[in-house]
């Protein structure tokens, strides 16, 4: 563990704005001076296309992409780094699934059971399939704190349920769902599940072989690393069986005028030149997180989490979304100000020089479920501090009669 | 009140928290809904034409301050006035937002006017145009 990774001071952004209070990292994060570089030296010494060349750059760029691979296979825990497809992001992930696994196993009248406050990358690919192929897509509820239940889930699949899809935590919530146990629930009903890992994966350990999830789904820019690199991970034999998704170059073996045969995992899921300085400043990003250790970066967003929460709870017209325990949270407190809408809410916070989101946070039939038109939403990352806290609770206590109102 | 305090403007906060023209209009002749995917928000804007004349309109919905404000603000200048002129000033409106607006223009449009600033933030041009989209469509649907 070194503390020193915990700061600031290793993230260049915070060098060119000196007064910001960076707290959207649930939306994207920033990214460690570490991984800018290693980025960089990619593109300096080592680019040339991958797998492609015979060339000793080529080599090199290929050694580059296939170590970062493997970076990721151990980072979750997978078997193989035949598991392990690289994808833009989170949402190539899913409708890769959705599009290469659905459309091969789905078919009229069977059913896909989604969590109701799933992100729209974890909706929309299923809703679009269950239409295409005539099946029934339900929807799991959660209560008014995001706590989803293993007796709601036994009790919402049937034998038609092919497929179940819910977060490791959810954008709006914060709360872990028990996705272990979710997963036996599944398995013993003969439901494949499928997770969303986006705001887990940069968080908390995550070990799909523990878990025993059939898919996981993450993106890199959301964990340090460049925008434009994500993760698939699937259960071997499932990623066999599964046809391409994309065609093209680098996915397949022999191809003839009338056919091809592709080529073998996980390349067959990687058509056209991948992204490897991505891939690349992915692993980088994977060393700093192990290197500080996720020991070190839960206990740093757990107290940050708790200050802002108390401090939150004390302002008066201020609710926040989810449940009233702040350790639930890891590091997503979506809010509202009474009378005041979110997107004034973060407008007035940006005046400030605080960074924070608003809106439906792409999960539209969540908030319908919840009652509320949108939130906003504060999240945290290990490099926040106490001072960030402070600047958001001022702002946040001060909005209600900038806006006009007595109190 | 400090730099940061007039963010939005006094004539904006006052449009938000004391809308004038945000209520119900049973004698409507028209109406129809303009929604901010993006956001979510979503007005219904009501309006009673007859010869040519707005002669009254009000609004209902859920939206930012600056949304509801500029909504408001807009239909104290349309009211009384003719479709052909409410046209012409979401027009004037329009160009104020692509800062394409004179200064003889820019007062033809009075109050709307004080939507100039929060208008140069690309994430809030949405906002601020939402009753002015909605008023266009609701004109073209009925002549």
């Amino acid at each position: 563990m070194n503390e020193a990774l915990l700061s600031k001071a290793n993230f260049p952004v915070f060098e060119v704005y000196k007064n910001l209070v960076y707290l959207d990292n649930s939306a994207t994060q920033q990214k460690p001076r570490s991984v800018i570089e290693r980025v960089d030296r990619y593109y300096r010494e080592e680019n040339a296309n991958p797998m492609r060349g015979l060339y000793g750059l080529s080599v090199s760029a290929t050694e580059a992409y296939d170590s970062a691979r493997e970076a990721v296979c151990k980072f979750i825990g997978a078997d193989s780094t035949r598991e392990i497809i690289f994808t833009r992001n989170a949402t190539e992930s899913l409708n890769l699934v959705a599009y290469s696994w659905g459309r091969a196993n789905i078919s009229e009248g069977d059913e896909l059971l989604v969590a109701i406050s799933e992100h729209h990358s974890d909706l929309l690919p299923w809703q679009i399939l269950a239409k295409e192929k005539g099946a029934v897509l339900k929807y799991l509820e959660c209560d008014q704190t995001g706590l989803y239940t293993a007796e709601a889930l036994r009790a919402a699949l049937s034998e038609k349920t092919k497929l179940f899809a819910i977060a490791q935590i959810s954008n709006i919530f914060g709360r872990l769902n028990p996705i272990k146990e979710f997963a036996e629930i599944c398995h013993a009903n003969g439901t494949l599940i499928v997770c969303d890992g986006a705001q887990s994966v940069p968080h908390i350990p995550v070990d799909v072989k523990d878990l025993g999830v059939d898919f996981l789904a993450f993106s890199g820019h959301k964990m340090l690393a460049p925008m434009g690199i994500g993760v698939l991970y699937g259960r071997e034999e499932l990623l066999e069986k599964m046809p391409p998704f994309l065609s093209g170059g680098e996915m397949i073996e022999y191809v003839t005028l009338c056919g091809a045969t592709y080529a073998e995992l996980p390349h067959k899921f990687e058509a056209g030149t991948v992204n490897a300085g991505g891939a690349v400043g992915l692993h980088a990003a994977i060393d700093y997180i192990g290197e500080l250790g996720f020991e070190a970066i839960e206990k740093r967003e757990n107290e940050l989490t708790a200050l802002a929460f108390e401090q939150m709870k004390q302002i008066p017209y201020v609710h926040i979304i989810g449940a009233d325990d702040p350790a639930e949270h890891h590091g997503i407190l979506a809010f509202t100000v009474e009378g005041v809408h979110p997107h004034d809410i973060a407008a007035l916070m940006d005046s400030q020089d605080v960074a924070i989101r608003a809106g439906h946070h792409c999960a539209q039939p969540l908030h319908r479920h919840l009652g509320v038109q949108s939130t906003a939403r504060a999240s945290l990352a290990f490099y926040n501090d106490e001072q960030d806290i402070e600047r958001f609770i001022t702002a946040l206590g001060d909005l209600r009669r900038r806006m006009g109102y007595g109190t | 009140m400090g730099l940061e305090d007039n963010f939005y403007g006094e004539v904006l906060l006052d449009h938000n928290l004391h809308p004038v023209h945000r209520h119900d209009l049973p004698c409507a002749t028209c109406r129809t809904d303009g929604v901010n995917p993006s956001c979510g928000d979503d007005i219904s804007l009501s309006l009673e034409i007859h010869d040519g004349i707005i002669e009254n309109g009000a609004f209902t919905g859920v939206g930012c301050a600056v949304s509801q404000a500029s909504a408001d603000i807009m239909l104290e200048l349309i009211i009384g006035k003719t479709t052909d002129e409410a046209r012409h000033l979401a027009h004037l409106f329009d160009k104020m937002i692509r800062s394409e607006i004179t200064e003889s223009e820019l007062e033809e449009l009075e109050e709307a006017g004080a939507l100039q600033n929060v208008s140069k933030m690309p994430a809030r041009v949405k906002c601020a145009k939402l009753g002015w989209r909605t008023l266009e469509s609701l004109l073209e649907e009925n002549g």
